[in-house]
């Protein structure tokens, strides 16, 4: 445990406009035994502000998974996704698309502007809990993330 | 349940895999697991880059190949090599849209930072102890069939 503390925590950049599901999402995250450190952005604007290190930011790690909600205040999930993917030193970043009751065409844009998967939030407040942690175990223990760049 | 409502038709996962005991090894987890629910999956095997490219092109004996929802994919292999492979369907118009894990037993940091350039949807390293291969392949599955929302086809 003192080897693994000493260790960086992993990033988590979570982006959320809805106070509710941020809180239920940062709490089953922060659940993992893991060491994680989730930073929380509420509009799309503010999560590329953050992921840039611009204004209050300029210190801001760069995460090592992002959780974007598709629907989002001035700037939605795909514009969001659309900039990171196309930013030569952000586009390693895995991204998780959060979708609500979205229609297939929807999905299909998310994964041809190259989101790395989308997961429905479920409305059932502990199947959403069990999500995030299934979405934060498989990509932080099962996958590989890019490490230098 | 609710995400299987307008999902009928199975999954149709293609593998690529040139090693023929990791072949076998994915095949019979993927087609053990129980968590797939009302869809069903069906599993593609094809054993290099090029015939990966023929059924996704649906060429000579792929002519009636489905386009599949994923594509797991070995990054060491014949021919034409898994990064080269990834490359092609992350470039196609009507294929990139195709969630791509490569599954490798390359663990080379640099290999890891490609995939994910090129788009690798994700990126797990093989473990070469069988149990945890088996575990891999039923996470993978957990993740990917059940939890994530595919593109509909």
């Amino acid at each position: 445990m003192a080897a693994r503390s000493s260790r960086p925590p992993v990033e988590i950049l979570l982006v959320e406009d809805s106070p509710g599901d941020a809180e239920l999402m940062v709490e089953a995250l922060l659940e993992s035994d893991l060491n994680v450190r989730v930073t929380g952005v509420e509009d799309g604007e503010e999560a590329l502000r953050y992921l840039r290190r611009q204004g209050p930011y300029g210190d801001a790690p760069r995460p090592d998974l992002i959780l974007l909600d598709l629907h989002l205040p001035r700037m939605n999930g795909h514009e969001v996704l659309s900039d990171v993917k196309q930013d030569d030193t952000l586009r390693f970043i895995p991204v998780v698309l959060l979708t609500a009751f979205d229609t297939d065409e929807a999905i299909s844009e998310a994964y041809g502007r190259q989101a790395n998967c989308c997961v429905r939030k479920p409305s059932d407040l502990d199947e959403f809990a069990e999500a995030v942690k299934q979405i934060e175990t498989f990509w932080l223990r099962m996958a590989r993330r890019p490490r230098e760049y | 349940v609710a995400k299987l409502i307008n999902r009928s038709k199975p999954v149709e996962l293609l593998l690529v895999e040139d090693n023929a005991e990791d072949a076998e090894l994915t095949i019979e987890t993927l087609r053990g697991g129980s968590i797939r629910g009302l869809r069903g999956l069906r599993v593609h095997h094809v054993e290099d880059g090029e015939q990966a490219m023929a059924f996704l092109g649906r060429e000579g004996r792929y002519a009636d190949a489905p386009l599949p929802d994923l594509i797991l994919l070995d990054l060491e292999m014949p021919r034409m090599n898994g990064l080269e492979v990834l490359a092609a369907v992350k470039e196609h118009p009507d294929w990139r849209r195709i969630p791509v894990v490569m599954m490798t037993s390359s663990d080379k940091e640099e290999d890891v930072l490609i995939a994910y350039g090129k788009h690798a949807n994700c990126y797990v390293t093989k473990p070469v102890d069988m149990d945890k291969f088996i575990e891999a392949v039923r996470s993978i599955e957990e993740f990917w069939l059940s939890l994530v929302r595919l593109p509909a086809a």
